[in-house]
C-alpha cells in the first residue's frame, strides 16, 4: 500500500474539513464544492507570482492551525470609547448574538452570515459569491469553499442608518485559523458606516483568511473603516470585492496597527457612471511585521473619481508593501484618479516595497499617482527644537503628524479620535 | 548677556562666517544688515544650533554659559529664540499642540510645573491678539497654507508665547505689507523689556523705523565690517553697499 504525503496546501486544509455546512441549502453548498474543485488546481503562490512577489507565505503554509476554541470574552476592551455603534460580536468565525447588540435599527437588515442563507432573500442569493467565484486566487477560493460565518448587512432604499455598526471580529487561542465572511449591501439613495475591529484574545500566531464582499447600489453612500490591531505574531489575508452602480460613493479606511504578516486584497469595479471612490490606508510596522496592501481600482464608466492614499511608517526589521493598480478601461473617459503612497522608515532595517500601477486605455483622463519613502524632514525637526521641543519629542510628533494624515478622512469623531491615540501612543 | 568672539562657521566644507565678533547687552536692539549671502540668516542658524554647519573656530556665550555645545533645544531653552526667515510648513502638527510641548519641555527644563490648560489658553489668547494673529491660525496646522505675512506674524505669535531672552529675527519684515509691518513692529516693541535684547536682520531701513536699534552691523562676505548707529542704516539706504564694499577692499 502507498501512502502518499500530504501537499502543504491539503494539510491546511485538512483543518476545516470538519467544519460541518449540512444545514445549508444546496445552493450554497454547490458554491462550495465548485470552489473546492478549484481548490485542486490552486497552490500556495510563491515569489515567482507577480502578486505575490513581496510576500512570501511560508509562515503560513508550514504552521499547524487549529480551530479557534470558545472562550468566554469580555469586549469591553474592544469597543471604541464614546462610540454610539450596533455592536456585532464575531468570534473565531462566528457570530456570538449573546455579546452583540439586541437592538434592530429602522431600515438595516442584520444577521449572520448563515442566517441570511437560509432566509435566502433575493437580495442576498443573487449577490453573494458573485464577484469572488473563480477568481485564481488560493486565499479567495478557500474563503469560498470553507468560511465559517460573519456578518450580513443590508440597508434598504432611501434609508439613512440612525448609527454606525461595528463588527467585533475577534480570534482566540494559540495557532488557530479562521474564515470569516461579510456581506454589506447598501440598496439605493441609503446611507450606511460600518467599523470593523480585527483583534486577537489570548492567543499566538492565528490565522485569519477573511472576505466582505460589498455592493453599494445607485446613488448610495457607504463608509467602511477596518481596524487591524491584533497583536504580534499574527497572520491574516483579507480581501473586500467591491462593485459600485451609478453615482455611489465609497470610502474605506483601513488602519493597521501590527501584524507578523498582513496582506489586504482590496479590489473595487466601478461599474458605473459618477461613482466617486476613496481608499485611504495606514499602516504602522515594527518588530518583523510584515504589511502588503494591493489595491485595484477598476474604472469601467466615465466620469468617476477615485482619491487613493496610504502612508507607512515602518520601523526595525519590518517590511511594507504597497500595490496600487489603477486600470482605465477604454469606456471610462473623463476619469478622475488620484493616487499616492508615501512611507517613512525609520531605521535602516526596514524595507518598503511600493509600486503604482497605471493602467489607461482612455485618452481624456486625468490620473497621477506619487510614492515617497523618506526619514523625517531635518528641517522642520530643527523647526521643532528651536523652540525648545526635545528632539525625541520632535520625532514623534511629526511621525503622529505624518501618520494622522492617512486617515483623516474618517467621519466618525469617536473612532477618528480612537485611531490618532492609538497613533499617539504607538510612537510615546 | 550674547558675546560672539571670532566665530568661524562652515558648510559642507565651506567657510561662511569668517570672524564674527559681537556683543549684546541685556535691552539693547541690534539690526544686522548686509548684501544677499553675505552670511546673515548662517550667523542666526549657527547661534540656534542648526547641526548641518560647524563652528570652526571662536566662542559664544550666552549669559556666561558656552552654548556651542548646546542642542538646539536646549539653547532654546536656555531664552534664545530665532523667527525664520523661511519659516516651515509641518502639516498636521497644530500650532497649539506644538507651542504647549514647546512650553512644558522649557518649563520642565527650568524645574518649573507643566503650565495649566487655563492659564496656557489665556496666553494665547493674549499673544494672538498682540500681533492681530486670527484665533483660528493658532490652531490650525504649524504654518501650513499660511500666506508669506502670516507665517511672519505666526513667528512673533511664537516669540511671545515663548518669552525668551535673546530673540533674532531673520527678515522678519520680508513678505509683509505696510500695516502688517506696523503689528509685528509694535508687537516686537510690546514684548521689549530691559532685561531682553533683539537681533533684527533685515534689508530696509523702513523697519527700523519702527524698532529703533541701538547699533546697526553689516554684514559682509562673513565678517562685520561696519557698526554704527541708526543713521547707518540711512545711509545705507540711500547708498547701498557697494560703498562698504569698496571700503573693505581698500581697507
Ligand atoms: N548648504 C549650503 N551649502 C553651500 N553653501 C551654502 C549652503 N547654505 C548656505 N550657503 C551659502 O552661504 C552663504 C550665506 O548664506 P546666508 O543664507 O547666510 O545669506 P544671507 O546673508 O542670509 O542672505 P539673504 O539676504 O539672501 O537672506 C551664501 O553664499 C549661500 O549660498
Ligand atoms: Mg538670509
Amino acid at each position: 500500500m502507498t501512502t502518499t504525503e500530504l501537499s502543504k496546501k491539503d494539510k491546511f486544509l485538512s483543518v476545516f474539513s470538519s467544519q460541518d455546512y449540512s444545514d445549508e441549502e444546496n445552493y450554497y453548498i454547490s458554491l462550495r464544492t465548485q470552489a473546492k474543485e478549484e481548490l485542486k488546481n490552486l497552490d500556495f503562490p510563491t515569489s515567482k507570482n507577480e502578486y505575490w512577489k513581496y510576500t512570501r507565505l511560508g509562515k503560513i503554509s508550514n504552521s499547524d492551525f487549529c480551530l479557534g476554541k470558545q472562550e468566554s470574552i469580555d469586549i469591553n476592551s474592544f469597543l471604541i470609547p464614546d462610540l454610539d455603534a450596533t455592536v456585532l460580536v464575531v468570534v473565531n468565525g462566528y457570530l456570538d448574538e449573546s455579546l452583540s447588540s439586541k437592538i434592530q435599527q429602522n431600515g438595516v437588515t442584520v444577521c449572520s452570515l448563515s442566517h441570511a442563507k437560509k432566509t435566502n432573500q433575493d437580495s442576498f442569493s443573487k449577490r453573494f459569491n458573485k464577484n469572488t467565484a473563480s477568481k485564481n486566487e488560493l486565499f479567495l477560493t478557500i474563503n469560498n469553499a470553507f468560511h465559517s460565518d460573519g456578518i450580513f448587512i443590508e440597508i434598504d432604499r432611501n434609508h439613512i442608518a440612525e448609527k454606525p455598526f461595528h463588527i467585533l471580529n475577534i480570534t482566540t487561542s494559540n495557532q488557530s485559523a479562521t474564515i470569516s465572511r461579510n456581506v454589506f449591501i447598501s440598496q439605493p439613495n441609503s446611507k450606511l458606516k460600518i467599523v470593523e475591529s480585527f483583534v486577537n484574545l489570548n492567543g499566538e500566531a492565528n490565522f485569519q483568511n477573511h472576505v466582505s464582499e460589498i455592493f453599494v447600489e445607485e446613488n448610495a453612500h457607504l463608509e467602511y473603516n477596518k481596524i487591524q490591531e491584533k497583536s504580534n505574531n499574527n497572520f491574516s489575508v483579507t480581501t473586500e470585492q467591491v462593485q459600485q452602480k451609478a453615482n455611489s460613493n465609497f470610502t474605506i479606511n483601513t488602519a493597521t496597527f501590527s501584524g507578523a504578516l498582513v496582506r489586504n486584497n482590496l479590489n473595487v469595479e466601478i461599474e458605473a457612471e459618477n461613482c466617486e471612490t476613496h481608499l485611504y490606508g495606514l499602516y504602522l510596522a515594527k518588530n518583523k511585521d510584515h504589511i502588503d496592501n494591493h489595491t485595484v481600482i477598476d474604472h469601467k464608466e466615465p466620469h468617476c473619481n477615485s482619491f487613493e492614499v496610504y502612508k507607512g511608517v515602518l520601523e526595525d526589521e519590518s517590511t511594507g508593501v504597497f500595490n496600487g493598480k489603477v486600470f482605465v478601461r477604454p469606456n471610462a473617459q473623463k476619469t478622475n484618479a488620484f493616487q499616492q503612497n508615501n512611507n517613512i522608515l525609520l531605521n535602516d532595517t526596514a524595507t518598503i516595497y511600493s509600486k503604482p500601477e497605471l493602467e489607461i486605455y482612455a485618452d481624456d483622463v486625468k490620473c497621477s499617482h506619487g510614492s515617497t519613502t523618506g526619514q523625517i524632514d531635518d528641517v522642520a525637526i530643527f523647526y521643532l527644537q528651536s523652540r525648545g521641543i526635545g528632539k525625541q519629542s520632535a520625532l514623534k510628533l511629526m511621525i503622529s503628524a505624518f501618520a494622522k494624515d492617512a486617515l483623516d478622512k474618517i467621519s466618525i469623531e469617536p473612532l477618528h479620535d480612537f485611531i490618532n491615540l492609538k497613533i499617539e501612543q504607538r510612537f510615546e | 548677556m550674547l558675546k560672539i568672539k571670532d566665530l568661524h562657521a562652515t558648510i559642507n566644507g565651506k567657510e561662511i562666517l569668517k570672524g564674527i565678533h559681537l556683543e549684546i547687552k541685556p535691552g539693547e536692539v541690534h539690526a544686522i544688515m548686509g548684501p544677499n549671502g553675505s552670511g546673515k540668516s548662517t550667523l542666526s542658524s549657527v547661534l540656534a544650533g542648526r547641526e548641518e554647519y560647524e563652528v570652526t573656530k571662536g566662542t559664544v556665550e550666552f549669559n556666561g554659559k558656552n552654548i556651542l555645545d548646546l542642542s538646539p533645544e536646549d539653547r532654546a531653552r536656555e531664552g534664545i529664540f530665532l523667527a525664520f526667515q523661511y519659516p516651515i510648513e509641518i502639516p498636521g502638527v497644530s500650532n497649539i499642540n506644538f507651542l504647549k510641548t514647546a512650553i512644558n519641555e522649557t518649563r520642565a527644563y527650568q524645574g518649573k510645573e507643566p503650565i495649566s490648560a487655563k492659564e496656557f489658553l489665556a496666553m494665547v489668547k493674549e499673544k494672538s491678539a498682540l500681533v492681530e494673529l486670527d484665533s483660528k491660525l493658532a490652531n490650525r496646522s504649524v504654518n501650513e497654507g499660511f500666506s508669506g505675512g502670516e507665517k511672519k506674524r505666526n513667528e512673533i505669535f511664537q516669540m511671545a508665547m515663548l518669552n525668551p531672552k535673546l530673540a533674532i529675527l531673520d527678515e522678519t519684515d520680508s513678505g509683509l505689507d505696510i500695516d502688517a509691518l506696523r503689528i509685528v513692529a509694535s508687537g516686537v516693541n510690546k514684548l521689549k523689556t530691559p532685561k531682553n535684547a533683539t537681533v533684527v536682520i533685515t534689508h530696509y531701513q523702513r523697519l527700523l523705523d519702527y524698532i529703533v536699534p541701538d547699533f546697526v552691523h553689516v554684514l559682509y562676505n562673513g565678517k562685520i565690517v561696519k557698526t554704527g548707529t541708526k543713521e547707518l542704516a540711512l545711509e545705507l539706504e540711500e547708498k547701498g553697499y557697494d560703498w562698504i564694499k569698496n571700503d573693505t577692499i581698500n581697507a
